[in-house]
């Protein structure tokens, strides 16, 4: 058999005007996993649908196993397994009904049948759920649930678009062993992700960038580029001001928080002496360490964004005021839905110019005390108020006052980005010159220029949700609410958020954050962690990190921390 | 099993599955029917019960009294005896008589004369359906009138003929009769167009499309478990519609159960077409209702013929209604219901039904794509 399970040769694939995908030659070996990478809009999706046969190229070569996906699809598609990457199932059909449906399109019968459903049912963990409806199933299942429906045909060649949004951490590593033991077997894996750490663990790496592949091989191949150029700093104090000076360096490229130390990418291998004193400044000392996948992500796509933000630039800096110490205030928050209590008295207090994280499972809560505080949910007890202005007597007075961007993308999707900028900016009482200068700044800092008139519903997901990050913070507010801004985000784009928030609270814009990435809640001066409706922790991160320190674990990470104290929590509750 | 067979049955199964856990088709299919039928069956009712007709009588003779009494023993009549036309003239502004009819003064004279006799009849124009039935009425009661007064002088009868009129196939004339087939017909046009041009959009907008494309179905077989679910639904209901009719309304039906069977087949396969077709090109919930309820709802209520008398329409106007299949069940319907097996009929309009549905059902076909674009 060849060994080639996939070969393509100046693929190109055009929509109207826009080239997705310009001359990709590449070849996929059999029976390895190759990951897909690259930013949002990179064409990854394109790549797997023209694999899939799901569109047709618009020039170039394409075999899969020997076929070609335009002529012969009726034989492909009973070797290829594609995984979209929108849920493909039928949410209304119970997990049993749709393996039997997906066996029946996929000939699956006789007494093999039996043995292999039972057998991915055992293999995916979904046994006990078969009866259960696929919409009433967690994100985790739900992907593994697809998963089993794309593998029911026993395919040659696997295809997986992102399978791992939105995915717990658990089930991530289950997918992952699954996927290993396929492989394992002989099968072809394509995996699309834009979790890095996860192309670290493929056998070879395709990344794409804008359509073009720009590097084909072993993810340590591309690592080791950057043998001697990862360096970390270790310090006290606020990492987030020290990341953001280190950044203004000359020769740091990209910078992230890493527990309890800022991790750098230099341009050159040599020293920088900046950072030296930089470090020395805060008492601590810069460490080589081994380079990451990210790191050579980063850097072969030209670096990060950079410590400036083009937002922060334009925001005018918030003048103190009588609320300082209580910009945005909790008291005893409590909402019932029916007997199930959401939020069950939650209070705090954001000061001015903090970045304030709320952290949580799915379903702790989270989002519920983030809409009572700005105004879009009604508190069934407590006050929640904002620059001391009441939500529940005055919402639109403190609507005026803070920017709010939403956890699923909820601009208007036929219109295009011009017409939902224009709208929102006359929503909050932008007008004449001040109107049309404000829109073209936010065009200019958030690189919307060449998707102004297409509809916002078809912008790669990054680009949404600039979009809805440029439409919350037009009228300048003092403000902002961001609900998972980076869930299912780029590496590139996660971070150039994280500049702009950095930035913009610089500038005395007060930032309250909900996020299920545990690294970014490094970036928080404050955080809550929210599990059943209740605060059950709150502090800074070194000091929710602190409590669960022990000689076991001198330095927990934030992952650490989290279910240390989720699994104290139910303990306590156990007892009581 | 062929594997054709058993990936349309297993499609159509979900289907089934779907509809069943949808209380929305439900209701549409079941109980919707059952509504529209005690709404157009009881609730609605075109027939005109007696009318308020004011009389004003001017003349003094014995003819005009006499007149006056025919008026007043009209079954449909109930009259309102007023002095003086300015009197009828206040009556009818506010709304207390739909018309008058004044007794002019020379009333008895000119009839004696042999002249035409005056006798002013006033309507209610702000209600033009109204105003022509008080008009027939008033015009029926003269000429009842006047050959009873010529058979008493003994006279020849006017023309020769008494127009004693008989309404065939619905000798009562009950409206009901026609509206309940009518009202068949959108139960059916809702069943077959409004709820399956949800269906191939809401594969498109859950992105469960792309996930059924990467399987070995073709377009034929995808077409079939839409058609198939859709059109035993329909038939469903086209029965619980039937049995409530003729039990509960006791409405006649003449025809066969067969030629029933064949009209709805036929005519449910132009709607599902229809709706499969929107849905398939717009590929949007949203846009394929609206554009359902524009090419097929609304037509099947306003142009078949169900409610507003087609022959009544302008003739621009009634020539559109030929395009629209409705128009064809709907004549269809009221013969099997009210006239019985008419294969001249029938079988005209199931030919332009089979016409519509193979146009539609291919033009689906043609826009189902086994690609994404």
């Amino acid at each position: 058999m060849d060994a080639v399970a996939i070969r393509l040769e100046s693929l190109v694939r055009r929509f109207g005007d826009v080239t997705a995908l310009e001359g990709i030659t590449a070849d996929f070996a059999r029976g390895r996993i190759t990951g897909l990478v690259g930013p949002d809009g990179a064409g990854k999706t394109t790549l797997l649908r023209l694999i899939a046969g799901l569109l047709a190229p618009s020039g170039g070569q394409l075999r899969v196993e020997g076929l070609d996906p335009t002529v012969e699809g009726d034989a492909l598609r009973v070797r290829v397994g594609y995984m979209p990457q929108k849920f493909g199932l039928y949410e209304d059909l119970s997990v049993q009904e749709n393996l039997n449906l997906y066996a029946d399109l996929r000939g699956v019968l006789g007494p093999a049948r039996e043995q292999r459903l039972a057998r991915l049912l055992d293999f995916t963990d979904l046994t006990r759920f078969t009866s259960r409806r696929a919409g009433d199933l967690s994100g985790g299942m739900k992907q593994k649930l697809g998963l089993a429906c794309a593998l029911l045909g026993e395919p040659n060649v696997l295809l997986l678009d992102e399978p791992s949004v939105g995915v717990d951490p658990i089930s991530r590593r289950e997918l992952w062993r699954i996927v290993r033991e396929l492989a394992a077997g002989g099968m072809t894996v394509l995996w699309s992700t834009s979790y890095l750490d996860e192309a670290e663990l493929c056998d070879r790496v395709l990344l794409l960038q804008d359509g073009q592949l720009r590097f084909a091989g072993p993810p340590g191949e591309l690592t080791a580029r950057l043998e001697g150029r990862v360096v970390q700093i270790r310090a006290g104090g606020s990492h987030r001001k020290l990341l953001q000076r280190a950044l203004r360096i000359p020769g740091v490229i990209d910078g992230v928080i890493q527990g309890q130390a800022i991790r750098l990418v230099l341009r050159d291998r040599i020293s920088v002496p900046e950072l030296s004193s930089l470090a020395a400044d805060a008492g601590a000392h810069v460490l080589s360490v081994k380079p990451r996948f990210e790191d050579a992500f980063i850097d072969l796509l030209g670096g990060g964004p950079g410590g400036e933000s083009s937002i922060a630039r334009l925001m005018p800096q918030v003048a103190p005021g009588p609320f300082d110490e209580a910009v945005i205030r909790a008291s005893e928050l409590s909402k019932r839905f029916g007997n199930f209590v959401a939020a069950d008295q939650i209070s705090f207090a954001v000061r001015r110019g903090e970045v304030f994280g709320l952290l949580g499972p799915n379903g702790a809560g989270k989002s519920t005390t983030f809409k009572m505080l700005c105004g879009l949910l009604t508190p069934s007890a407590g006050r929640a108020a904002v620059l001391g202005i009441d939500l529940k007597s005055s919402a639109s007075r403190a609507r005026q006052q803070l920017g709010y961007m939403a956890q699923k993308f909820s601009l208007y999707g036929n219109l295009s980005v011009a017409q939902n900028l224009d709208f929102f900016s006359g929503v909050y009482g932008l007008k004449g010159r001040a109107r049309t200068t404000k829109i073209a700044e936010m065009v200019a800092a958030f690189d919307l220029q060449r998707y102004l008139p297409d509809s916002s519903e078809t912008l790669p997901l990054g680009f949404k949700q600039r979009l809805a990050l440029a439409c919350a913070i037009m009228h300048e507010p003092a403000v902002l609410f961001l609900d998972e801004p980076t869930s299912g985000v780029d590496p590139v784009t996660r971070r150039e958020f994280w500049t702009h928030i950095n930035g913009v609270v610089e500038k005395g814009v007060t930032v309250m954050v909900t996020t299920h990435f545990m690294d970014e809640a490094e970036y928080c001066d404050r955080l809550a962690l929210v599990y059943r409706g209740q605060v059950i922790a709150a502090g800074t991160p070194d000091a929710l990190k602190s409590q669960v320190a022990n000689e076991r674990q001198p330095e927990p990470s934030m992952e650490d921390a989290f279910i240390e104290l989720v699994h104290r929590h139910d303990r306590e509750a156990a007892h009581a | 099993m062929p594997d054709s067979l058993r990936r349309t049955w297993a499609l159509s199964r979900k289907e089934f599955y779907q509809i069943v856990r949808d209380p929305s088709s439900i209701l549409v299919a079941f109980v919707l029917p059952l509504i529209l039928i005690f709404i157009f069956g009881y609730g609605l009712n075109l027939d005109t019960a007696r009318m308020r007709i004011g009389l004003v009588v001017l003349d003094q003779s014995t003819e005009a009294s006499r007149l006056a009494s025919a008026f007043a023993g009209s079954p449909f009549i109930d009259l309102v005896p007023l002095d003086r036309a300015s009197d009828a003239a206040r009556a009818i502004t506010a709304g207390a008589v739909r018309g008058f009819v004044v007794i002019q003064s020379d009333f008895s004279a000119r009839l004696k004369r042999g002249d035409t006799a005056a006798v002013q009849v006033v309507t209610d124009g702000s209600d033009p359906n109204m105003a022509a039935f008080v008009s027939a009425y008033v015009q029926g009661v003269w000429a009842h009138w006047l050959d009873v007064r010529d058979a008493e002088l003994g006279l020849p009868a006017q023309a020769g003929i008494a127009i004693e009129p008989r309404f065939w196939y619905n000798p009562a004339a009950i409206s009901r009769f026609f509206l309940v087939p009518g009202s068949i017909v959108l139960i059916m046009t809702v069943i077959g167009a409004l709820l399956t041009s949800l269906v191939v959009a809401r594969e498109w907008e859950r992105g469960t499309m792309e996930a059924l494309l990467s399987t070995p179905i073709t377009r034929r077989e995808f077409l079939l478990s839409k058609l198939i679910p859709y059109y035993l639904l329909g038939m469903a209901s086209m029965s619980v519609c039937w049995i409530a009719s003729v039990t509960l309304l006791g409405m006649p039906f003449r025809g066969s159960l067969w030629a029933l069977w064949g009209v709805t087949t036929l005519y449910l396969a132009v709607a599902l077409g229809g709706g499969l077709l929107v849905s398939s090109v717009l590929r949007n919930q949203f846009n394929a209702a609206q554009a359902a309820l524009n090419i097929a709802f609304l037509p099947a209520v306003m142009l078949s013929g169900f409610v507003f008398e087609i022959s009544s329409m302008p003739a621009p106007v009634r020539a559109v209604t030929y395009l629209f299949p409705a128009r064809y069940f709907v004549s269809s319907m009221q013969t099997l219901f009210l006239a019985g097996n008419v294969p001249r009929i029938l079988l005209v309009n199931c030919l332009y039904l089979f016409a519509a549905a193979a146009v539609l059902i291919g033009a689906t076909a043609y826009f189902t794509k086994r690609r994404l674009d």
